[in-house]
């Protein structure tokens, strides 16, 4: 758990952030979306002290981030940008291997650690840890820039605008990939980005900045139905907001007992995508099975309107 | 068929200036200049004269093909095979030239090559290192075709095959203070070299650190290096000469008005600009996304220093170690004029002695030993920056 208190940076007369108090869960996905400018890629980098606070604290776990040496602390936490900064000298499990070895870890677990971490993010080892970065392609570098940032298994991972430099196709299956981490890890992330779709499609909680001020910080369905500023309205969208919403439910967690005819939609579709799939159709309703095949009822486009509306 | 016709009859641009100028050289410039004795003019012979008619016609046939291959042949091999018979055959013909014009026994009498022999030699080693160029041999084999050519040069000189040419006389006249200067030159150039990196490593990094000292540090660098070299031993002299008076130690320790001390001062004062100017370049070439990452995983500034930015800058810094290995190996030339040493004594003498070989006997070692450091240190920026691209 991340508490941060009444942080704030100022340099000379400028606050670029403004007295943010926020909670971050054990094993959550926390995103601080905002325009540039905002103050997010500054208050994330004071929780691992790369910008020093002007006043307030960051707790970790219920520890002052302050109480130990920066580098220290900083090895503790995982760190991904936007540009990867992979180490242009070193290979891919060399730069994977920077923290642990920084930590001093013996090399037999330094070696197994690099193995799993390509493995799970599709790198095959034989083929890809002796490669220097400049032979790898875009999204293998941010991969590998992620892998590098867990090699030492951190509780925290910081990113900053980690996807900012893929094309959509890759930068969706990096998300997914980084759900999928998430889960396996239970890594505490804090993730900036500047895209709303990818703070919603990510976020367990969205955090919305605007000049060094965090206007609401809550649940994605509560930021849509429940804006607390007209500026979060703004960011989350007003024209495509219903369509929002739709997406942050599964066809899953919607389904009511009952069957349906026709092809079935999975569980993990999104209320949004189950409604368009059913307008194409022309369908009133479809059955719905989970990744097993197992029926779990069905869904009517009625409902999934339902899901649509505020409250 | 279109495209493969011009071809067969393109003219090489570069072949063609390197076998007119060369033409030119072995018809109107002398090959050999034969003089009585080491001081007088000498008589400018051709390279028939000097030569058996069967050599001289075998020479200089072999030197028109040379001439053809420069001209019409594209594949870099045969050039650079072709230069280097052509470097061989002109080596050889200058060698017979001096043992035939030197009567037997006489010590008196100088051979000298003449200007058309030195065109040659430059032509055909324009030609080979033109075809070595194309060839874009790998580093590695770059410093062997180095070492391979000094070794038969080197071999050759052993066995005596020029030492009826002139240089030669007066290398045998002056074999050991030459094994002495060329190690008090290279002494000099390096040992002013390592002092300017290591004084000038911190600074360039002061430099990229610290942009307010910046344009002073460079801006007074750059000033001395407008200082001329003579003036800077001028300059040099007075306080060093002050100091060894006021000082028993210093000059205890060699350091005198005089000497190799302002020499190696002078040159470690020019050294310092290039190598921090690129430090600092190399400095700032460092990706900044690579020294964010490192920062945010926890380096420290001094690990950050050493194993990611100096690192990632060390190409560049190699660059301007060359540049000033290159400059030093020249300067310590003029360090002879205040008693320096160096193999700049041998050209200063010569100069002063109108010994035109003499001259030489300084001036062709310092030139082979400035193109070997050059050849050197380029593979080595090279193999740098092919390993961290």
């Amino acid at each position: 758990m991340i508490t941060v208190e009444n942080l704030s940076k100022q340099y000379g007369a400028t606050t670029v952030v403004d007295s943010v108090s926020m909670v971050i869960e054990r094993n959550s996905i926390s995103v601080i979306v905002g325009t540039s400018g905002s103050g997010k890629s500054t208050l994330l980098r004071m929780i691992n002290r790369l910008v020093e606070p002007t006043s307030g604290r960051v707790l970790i776990d219920g520890n002052d981030t302050a109480s130990e040496p920066a580098h220290l602390l900083r090895r503790r936490i995982g760190y991904a940008i936007q540009s990867h900064g992979l180490f242009p000298h070193r290979t891919v499990a060399e730069n994977i291997a920077t923290v642990p070895r920084l930590l001093a870890w013996d090399e037999a677990r330094v070696g197994a650690r690099v193995d799993e971490l390509l493995q799970v993010f599709q790198l095959d080892p034989c083929e890809f840890a002796g490669k220097f970065p400049h032979q790898l392609s875009g999204g293998q570098q941010q991969r590998v820039g992620v892998a590098r940032a867990l090699a030492a298994e951190p509780s925290v991972l910081l990113m900053d605008e980690p996807f900012g430099a893929l094309d959509p196709i890759i930068r969706a299956k990096a998300q997914d990939d980084l759900l999928d981490i998430q889960r396996r890890f239970g890594t505490t992330i804090v993730l900036v980005t500047h895209d709303m779709d990818e703070a919603f499609r990510l976020g367990n909680r969205v955090a919305v900045m605007s000049h060094g001020r965090v206007l609401q910080y809550d649940r994605p369905t509560v930021l849509l139905t429940r804006p607390a500023d007209p500026f979060v309205s703004r960011m989350t969208g007003i024209a495509d907001r219903a369509m929002r919403l739709l997406s942050l439910t599964t066809a899953g967690e919607a389904a009511v007992p009952g069957a349906s005819d026709g092809p079935a939609i999975a569980a993990s579709a999104s209320l949004r995508d189950a409604l368009s799939e059913l307008v194409w159709r022309g369908a009133e309703s479809a059955a719905v099975i989970d990744a097993d095949g197992t029926p779990c009822g069905r869904l009517t486009v009625e409902a999934i309107l339902a899901h649509g509306r505020p409250g | 068929m279109a495209t493969t016709i011009p071809r067969l009859h393109r003219i090489d641009r570069l072949g063609a200036l390197i076998s007119a100028v060369g033409a030119a050289a072995l018809v109107f410039l002398p090959f050999v200049v034969f003089k009585a004795n080491r001081i007088l003019p000498g008589d400018p012979r051709s390279l028939m004269e000097v030569l058996p008619t069967w050599a001289g016609l075998a020479c200089q046939a072999i030197l028109i093909l040379v001439g053809v291959a420069a001209l019409g042949i594209s594949n870099p091999r045969i050039r650079l095979a072709a230069a280097l018979l052509g470097v061989v055959v002109v080596a050889m013909a200058v060698a017979s030239a001096g043992n035939a014009l030197t009567p037997t026994g006489n010590k008196v009498v100088r051979v000298a090559p003449g200007s058309g022999f030195w065109v040659l030699v430059v032509a055909l080693g324009l030609m080979a290192t033109d075809a070595i160029t194309r060839l874009r041999p790998r580093p590695g084999v770059r410093v062997l075709l180095l070492v391979l050519f000094a070794a038969v040069a080197g071999f050759t000189l052993a066995l005596g095959a020029f030492d009826n040419l002139s240089v030669m006389r007066e290398y045998a006249a002056n074999a050991g203070r030459f094994a002495r200067e060329g190690r008090q030159h290279v002494v000099l150039a390096l040992g002013s070299l390592a002092a300017a990196v290591i004084v000038a490593l911190p600074l360039g990094i002061v430099c990229h650190r610290v942009p307010r000292l910046r344009a002073g540090i460079l801006g007074t660098l750059n000033v001395i290096q407008t200082i001329p070299a003579i003036a800077l031993f001028g300059i040099l002299m007075a306080p060093l000469g002050a100091l060894a008076a006021a000082v028993p130690l210093a000059a205890q320790l060699g350091i005198r008005g005089i000497g190799a001390a302002p020499a190696v001062i002078a040159l470690f004062l020019y050294s310092l600009l290039p190598v921090v100017a690129n430090t600092d370049a190399g400095l700032k070439r460092v990706s900044p996304a690579a020294v964010e990452a490192a920062r945010g995983m926890g380096m420290t500034s001094w690990q950050i220093l050493t194993g990611v930015e100096l690192i990632l800058a060390l190409p560049v810094i190699l660059t301007g170690i060359r540049i000033v290995l290159v400059q030093n190996i020249g300067l310590v030339t003029i360090a002879a004029l205040i008693g320096g040493g160096g193999l700049g004594v041998f050209v200063f003498q010569g100069i002063g002695q109108t010994a035109i070989d003499l001259v030489l006997l300084g001036a062709i070692p310092t030139v082979a030993l400035a193109f070997s450091a050059a050849v050197v240190l380029d593979a080595l920026v090279e193999i740098m920056d092919r390993a961290r691209q």
